[in-house]
């Protein structure tokens, strides 16, 4: 049947009591939408605060790299920085010391990360580790590395725990278990905070990839789990872990506070020896910073390309291997050894922050004593009044650039949601694009851009760095809940005649509560651990928890160390804390809210 | 049929409605409902009936491209925002507010028009009552039944003033015994409005229960393809 029913156009002619008043009618037509005012420029903004400063810190880069840097005297392009640069004695060490701790940390942290996916996805204990990530994920990388010091060093907690009676030590042993030269310690420290970040990546991509049913499949034709879900599972959700894994690359060649506490020291990796450039007193070494950033950079694109290269050869020897049917045996070795890297991850954190905490109010505390004679509080007394200021610039810089964060984010996917565009795999490159380029390549030249551009360094202009790599997080935390809310909410919303302000403010921001705090609280987590924006953009005039924690790592002052550190862990604690107390107490009496959560 | 359409008549009429993906005709429509009539659009899944209902409800994503009219009460509506429209539509899962108590949920779709804190609570009270949930204001919607959720979503809707009520196969997760009584609450409630329904369903007894002509998403005769 269709409109040729002659009953329908009858009664829709005839029919003159519909209880509605005649005037609505005669309302004009409302134009389809409101001009929207800063809503469709949100994504170009978010761009633009994000990769503005990476551009204009590369092209303050490559210009000193190249001589050119007028307030200096360089007006003239030259290659001789380059020259410089060439002639440091011990660079082709700190090369290499970049490339292979960068590499092995960011293998290593891939493997563990995929064996622990595959020997336990689905098992209890997956969810066990699931739960233990977030607090793992918080720590910031510094306070993690100082953790893992003070378990490890000659005279940390472990040597002191099996001494003297089990090693006959009396002192601490002459021993490089830190700082060695290979970079052994460094490469460990990477290791337990990638491979958080590196579950937690894998744990999405899991989510949407049918994993469960795949792993089944190959279950069922005769492989173990890990082969299993090494063969069925691992091939789908590579492609969504593989930016991640370049990001984790990127950083581990060119971390700067970690390898300054864990990383060896004559002569220290690259970034840590353009840090040094870049902070000395005599401005010329500027030029050979430059150019050694611009070394970096290309480290890291080789580096890239490398891993690319082995990926590609990876995946050729992985379909030879399926295709040959081969079924390994002995699983439960590599099951065992998931689960022995999975403890160790979490046990060195939590005690290596244990360690801190008992260092920061530790009485006399003698080698090869286990625990120290007794406890004060001395450290904390005497350091009182000169802690409320990096602690507030810490909170108040971290706050800021989490709002800002948050505000851009939303912006940007609600545009996406009104406008109806589908993100695509370029923007998730542009988004990563902060990551995948090395701090130190960039940062010192965004310094000089600043400083050309007269920017006061202050926390505000720190807190503008800081955001630079905040965003990126906080658009990955939140993109997947803001994507995958029920738009039927919106729908009804709008047939109950609520505008699309209405609906973004009373609907769907509420309903979206928990997800919305918890990237404010992992945006600030990220700006509290930020060490070089810190340093370089501040100029040294800014402190913060995580530059004073870092500048007392030559020192060796544990006590005071220990402080710091523990401080700068709990920093972020109160934005998780609301992360999970507020919704809890909005929706107590919201059933669909708690378990949708 | 022509000075039919054109008449200051009331109802809901999508006149040579059509809505294309591409070079697929997802729907093609021509029919006009009159203010107390249900008609049942019926058809497999995936045949175009939630695209009809996007097509009207004013939700269409930008690849669709819409043909034809769509006139409520004589207004033409097919360009206007979907909050401006004055069509209401009921959901499959009734789609309540998770965050918002029972109350609040009536209260967001109670227009605007109702002033007053105590002029508007009474009027959600009142509607309540009418639904059998006399007390229910401050209940969170997820302690509710099935069928006492289909009433409050039905209520909500209502206190918006719709001018249309689309029924998006609102019964079919209620159990055999509730769906009946549901669907003779909403069609009475309805026919007591005036106002023009159309339901989308695969289920033949609700078309059976509404009584009313028969559709497909894309009708013989409907909207011209090519």
């Amino acid at each position: 049947m269709s409109a040729e029913s002659p009953s329908a156009c009858r009664s829709a002619a005839g029919d003159g009591l519909a209880t509605t008043p005649p005037e609505r009618d005669a309302r004009p037509p409302i134009p389809q939408r409101r001009p929207a005012r800063f809503l469709p420029w949100a994504p170009a903004v978010t761009l633009a605060v994000m990769l503005g400063p990476v551009a204009a810190g590369l092209a303050g880069t490559l210009a000193p790299a190249f001589g050119w840097l007028p307030p200096l005297g360089g007006d003239a392009f030259s290659l001789a920085p380059w020259h410089d640069l060439l002639a440091t004695p011990g660079l082709g060490t700190s090369v290499r010391l970049s490339l292979v701790t960068g590499l092995a940390a960011t293998a290593l942290s891939l493997a563990l990360t995929l064996l622990i996916c595959a020997a336990f996805q689905g098992s209890r204990l997956f969810r066990l580790i699931e739960r233990a990530l977030s607090p793992l994920l918080s720590v910031p990388h510094a306070a993690a590395a100082f953790g893992l010091a003070f378990l490890i060093a000659p005279s940390g907690w472990i040597a002191r725990a099996v001494s003297p009676w089990a090693t006959g030590w009396e002192r601490p042993p002459d021993l490089l278990t830190t700082n060695d030269p290979a970079g052994l310690a460094l490469i460990a420290g990477l290791v337990a905070k990638e491979v958080p970040f590196l579950l937690l990546m894998t744990l999405a991509a899991l989510a949407q990839a049918d994993a469960r049913r795949m792993r089944l499949a190959g279950l069922t034709l005769g492989y173990g789990p890990v082969a299993a879900w090494l063969a069925g599972v691992l091939p789908r959700i590579y492609p969504q872990i593989r930016l991640p894994v370049y990001a984790v690359l990127a950083y581990s060649m060119s971390v700067v506070d970690v390898a300054m506490i864990l990383g060896p020291t004559t002569p220290p990796p690259l970034s840590v020896r353009l840090v040094e450039w870049m902070r000395d007193p005599d401005l010329t070494l500027w030029f050979r910073a430059a150019a050694g950033a611009v070394l970096q950079i290309g480290l890291v694109a080789g580096a890239l390309l490398l891993w690319r290269a082995g990926e590609l050869a990876v995946a050729r020897l992985g379909r030879r291997w399926l295709e040959a049917g081969y079924r390994p045996r002995g699983e439960g070795a590599l099951r065992i050894l998931a689960g022995a890297a999975a403890a160790l991850i979490a046990l060195s954190v939590a005690l290596g922050l244990a360690a801190m905490a008992l260092w920061s109010v530790a009485g006399l505390w003698r080698f090869p004593d286990a625990l120290p004679d007794g406890l004060s509080l001395r450290v904390w007394m005497r350091q009182g009044s000169s802690l409320a200021d990096p602690i507030l610039s810490t909170l108040g810089i971290a706050a800021v650039t989490a709002l800002a964060a948050l505000a851009l984010t939303v912006a940007c996917l609600e545009a996406e949601h009104r406008h109806g565009r589908q993100p695509t795999s370029r923007s998730l490159w542009l988004l990563y694009a902060p990551l995948l380029v090395p701090q130190t390549g960039f940062l010192f030249g965004l310094q000089i851009a600043a400083a050309a551009g007269d920017v006061t360094p202050g926390p505000a202009a720190v807190a503008a760095a800081h955001l630079v790599f905040v965003l990126p997080y906080v658009f990955l935390s939140l993109s997947g809940p803001y994507r995958a809310w029920d738009t039927r909410q919106a729908t009804v919303a709008h047939s109950l005649g609520a505008g699309p302000d209405r609906v973004l403010w009373a609907v769907r921001l509420p309903m979206l509560l928990g997800p919305l705090l918890t990237a404010f609280a992992v945006g600030f987590a990220v700006s509290v651990g930020q060490y070089l924006p810190t340093l370089l953009i501040g100029a040294g005039r800014v402190e913060t928890l995580t530059t004073e924690a870092v500048s007392l790592a030559a020192g060796g002052d544990r006590r005071l160390i220990g402080l710091y550190a523990i401080l700068q862990m709990a920093a972020p604690l109160p934005a998780f804390m609301l992360a999970i107390a507020l919704p809890a107490l909005l929706w107590r009496r919201r059933r669909a809210m708690t378990v949708a959560q | 049929m022509r000075d039919d359409h054109s008449d200051r008549g009331r109802g809901l009429a999508l006149e040579g409605l059509g809505v294309r993906l591409g070079e697929e005709q997802l729907v093609a429509v021509d029919t006009a409902i009159a203010p107390g009539e249900i008609v049942t659009v019926m058809g497999p899944s995936g045949s175009g009936k939630s695209t009809l209902l996007a097509a009207i409800t004013g939700t269409l994503a930008p690849a669709f491209r819409l043909e034809g009219r769509i006139r409520l009460d004589g207004r033409d509506i097919t360009a206007l925002a979907p909050e401006a429209r004055g069509v209401g539509i009921l959901m499959q899962d009734d789609v309540l507010f998770p965050h918002l108590s029972v109350g609040a949920n009536l209260a967001f779709g109670l227009s605007r028009a109702v002033r007053g804190r105590a002029g508007r609570r009474a009027r959600v009270e009142a509607a309540l009552a009418e639904a059998g949930l006399e007390g229910f204001a401050a209940r969170d919607p997820a302690t509710l039944s099935g069928g006492q959720r289909a009433r409050v979503a039905l209520m909500r809707t209502l206190l918006s003033d719709p001018r249309a009520l689309l029924l998006d196969e609102p019964f079919s997760k209620l159990d055999t015994e509730r769906r009946a009584q549901i669907r003779s609450f909403v069609f009475e409630r309805a026919r007591r409005e005036r106002l023009p329904v159309l339901l989308v369903t695969h289920d033949p007894e609700d078309a059976r229960a509404a009584g009313g002509r028969i559709l497909e998403p894309v009708s013989p005769g409907g909207a011209p393809t090519g």
